[in-house]
C-alpha cells in the first residue's frame, strides 16, 4: 500500500492542465486562505467552499473573516478595476449598455444595506439519504452590510421592455474544467426581485471593497434568497423575456421538488421548482456548544434569526427536547432582510446534560422543524432548528 | 613494508566492515519504519509537469484510477465529503459527463465505482442525529 504513490509518478492526470499555477494544495499548507478566521471549516480546496461555525458568527455584522465561501468554479486572479465594465444586455430591453465602476458611482444613488446571504444548500450534511455536494453543516450564512446602486435603478437606466422576465448574471470565474466556453454559474432572480429597494449592485461590503472572494468588484445582492442567486465578479446581466438558462438555473441545482417527494426518490427535471425566499431559520452563536455552566447562576443565549424575504416574530428555546418553550427577547431587524438578534438569561433547573434548542417563527407563524424537513435531491432548504450542548453542574 | 601493508589491509576491512554494518542497521531501520507506519489516508502524487496533488483519498483498490481521473478539475474533498451507493457515484459521474465536461471513462468506470461505492458509502443518520464531537469548556460567567 505504501508504494501507491510510486506507481503514479508521470502517469497522466486528466485535466491536470487546469491546476491553477502556482496552486498548494490545502492539506499541504495547512492554513486558511483569504484572511478567514482559523476556525473556519475548509470543506472543499478546489473549488474553494469555507464555511463558519455557529458561535463564530456572533457579530451582529458578519466581518469578512467569519464570512462562508461559496465558490462553484475557480475565482478570478485578476481583477482590472481600470478597464472593468458592466455589460447590460439581453431580450428585454431595447439597447445594450456599458458602464464603468466610475459610472456606476457617479451616475447612482450609493445605498447601504445589511443584508442575510445563506447557501441554499446550508445544512445540507444532514440529510438521509445524503445528498451530493459541500456537505455544510451550520455555518454557510452571513449578514454583512452591502453598499452599491439599486439594481432597479440601472435597469430605469437601460429602459426594460414589456416582456422583460428574469435578470440573469454573468461574473469572471471560470469553470473547473478550463472551458472558457463553459460558465460556472450563472444565476439570477425575477424582474420583481430586482426591483425591489433591497436588491443592490454592490461595489462595498462592511464599508470596504469586496473582499475577492466575495465578488470583487461588483456583487449582485440579492438578500433572503439563496446566496447562489447574489452573482459575483459581475460583468454582465441580461434582462431576459424567459426565466435565465444559464449554467446552475436548471437540473437538480438549486432547485427542489414542486410536490414533497419521500427521501430518496428520484426526480424528474420538469418536476423541480426554483428556490426563491428562504425559509424561516435562528442560529445559537452563544455560548459555544459544550459549555459547562455553573447551576447556581443564570447565563446568556443569544444568536440571530432570519426569514428570507419575512420577517422573524419569534424566537423561543427549549431545554427540554421541546416539551416546553421559553420566549426570547427579539430585536427588530436594522433594515428589511437583515437577521435579526435574539437572546435570554437562562438558568437550568437541575445539574445534568442538557441541550438548548432555538426555533424561529417567521411573521405569518411559520416555525423551524425540529426534525430535518422535507427531502430534496440535491439536499437543500434543510431549516432545522440548531441546538448546542450544556452541561449544568 | 610487507608488515605495513598488512596494517592498511588489516584497517580497510575494519573500515569496510563498520560501513557494511551501519548501512544494514539504517536500511533494517527503514524496512522496520516502512512496515510499521500506519497506513497513510493522504499522499503526495507526482503528476505529469512536475505538479503535485495532495489527495486525502482512502487508499484501497482503485485508488489511483480515482486520482488519475476524479482530481483534475476539482480537489479530492469534494468527493471524500460525500456518500453514495454504487448507483448515485454512477449518476455524478455521468452528470458529470453530461454538464462538466468529463470524458468517457471506458473499461475504468466499473472500477472506480466499485471503490467510490465501498470506500464513501451512505451511513444511516435518519431524522436527527445525536450531537457528535462536543468539546466540553467551562463557560466563564
Amino acid at each position: 500500500m505504501i508504494w501507491a504513490s510510486a506507481s503514479l509518478i508521470g502517469s497522466k492526470i486528466v485535466h491536470s492542465s487546469r491546476l491553477p499555477v502556482g496552486y498548494r494544495p490545502l492539506a499541504l499548507d495547512n492554513d486558511i486562505p483569504f484572511g478567514k478566521h482559523k476556525d473556519m471549516h475548509v470543506l472543499n480546496d478546489r473549488p474553494w467552499n469555507i464555511e463558519a461555525q455557529a458561535h463564530l458568527l456572533d457579530d451582529d455584522i458578519t466581518p469578512q473573516e467569519k464570512m462562508f465561501v461559496r465558490n462553484n468554479g475557480i475565482i478570478p486572479q485578476e481583477i482590472d478595476l481600470e478597464n472593468w465594465e458592466l455589460l447590460i444586455d439581453g431580450e428585454a430591453i431595447s439597447a445594450s449598455k456599458k458602464y464603468t465602476l466610475e459610472d456606476l458611482k457617479k451616475k447612482f444613488k450609493p445605498h447601504s444595506y445589511q443584508l442575510t446571504l445563506e447557501c441554499g444548500g446550508n445544512g445540507r450534511s444532514e440529510f438521509d439519504p445524503p445528498a451530493k455536494g459541500n456537505q455544510w453543516t451550520t455555518g454557510a450564512v452571513s449578514c454583512a452590510v452591502w453598499t452599491g446602486v439599486r439594481l432597479k435603478d440601472i435597469l430605469s437606466d437601460v429602459v426594460l421592455k414589456d416582456n422583460a422576465v428574469y435578470v440573469g448574471y454573468y461574473g469572471t470565474d471560470t469553470h473547473l474544467s478550463g472551458d472558457s466556453d463553459k460558465d460556472a454559474i450563472s444565476r439570477g432572480i425575477p424582474i420583481a426581485k430586482a426591483m425591489m429597494e433591497e436588491t443592490l449592485l454592490a461595489y462595498q461590503m462592511n464599508g470596504k471593497d469586496i473582499p475577492l472572494a466575495h465578488g470583487h468588484p461588483l456583487r449582485l445582492v440579492a438578500g433572503g434568497w439563496p446566496a447562489s442567486a447574489s452573482g459575483k465578479w459581475i460583468n454582465r446581466l441580461a434582462v431576459r423575456n424567459k426565466v435565465h438558462d444559464g449554467a446552475k438555473m436548471g437540473g437538480s441545482s438549486y432547485r427542489v421538488p414542486c410536490e414533497a417527494v419521500a427521501p430518496g426518490s428520484e426526480v424528474e427535471a420538469e418536476d423541480m421548482c426554483i428556490i426563491e425566499s428562504m425559509p424561516v431559520k435562528s442560529i445559537i452563536t452563544y455560548p459555544r456548544s459544550g459549555a459547562i455552566v455553573d447551576n447556581t447562576q443564570s447565563f446568556e443565549i443569544r444568536g440571530h434569526a432570519w426569514a428570507g424575504e419575512r420577517g422573524v416574530q419569534a424566537v423561543d428555546i427549549s431545554v427540554d427536547f421541546g416539551a416546553t418553550w421559553i420566549s426570547c427577547n427579539l430585536e427588530k431587524p436594522v433594515n428589511r432582510l437583515a437577521w435579526q438578534h435574539w437572546k435570554i438569561a437562562l438558568e437550568l433547573p437541575e445539574k445534568g446534560y442538557y441541550e438548548v434548542w432555538a426555533r424561529a417563527s417567521d411573521d405569518v407563524g411559520k416555525m423551524q422543524p425540529m426534525v430535518v424537513p422535507g427531502w430534496n435531491p440535491k439536499g437543500y432548504l434543510n431549516n432545522a432548528c440548531h441546538r448546542i450542548a450544556v452541561k449544568s453542574v | 613494508m610487507d608488515k605495513r601493508f598488512y596494517q592498511f589491509i588489516n584497517l580497510l576491512i575494519r573500515l569496510t566492515s563498520v560501513v557494511l554494518i551501519l548501512t544494514l542497521v539504517i536500511v533494517a531501520a527503514f524496512i522496520y519504519v516502512l512496515n510499521f507506519s500506519p497506513p497513510p489516508k493522504s499522499e503526495v502524487v507526482e503528476l505529469a509537469r512536475e505538479e503535485a496533488v495532495v489527495t486525502d483519498f482512502i487508499i484501497d483498490e482503485g485508488y489511483e484510477l480515482v486520482v488519475q481521473n476524479c482530481t483534475g478539475c476539482h480537489s479530492s474533498k469534494l468527493v471524500t465529503q460525500n456518500r453514495a451507493t454504487s448507483e448515485g457515484w454512477r449518476n455524478t459521474i455521468k452528470w458529470m459527463q453530461e454538464t462538466q465536461n468529463l470524458g468517457d471513462l471506458g473499461g475504468r468506470e466499473d472500477e472506480i465505482v466499485a471503490y467510490l461505492a465501498k470506500n464513501y458509502a451512505p451511513a444511516k443518520q435518519g431524522r436527527r442525529k445525536n450531537l457528535e464531537g462536543i468539546k466540553w469548556y467551562v463557560l466563564e460567567p
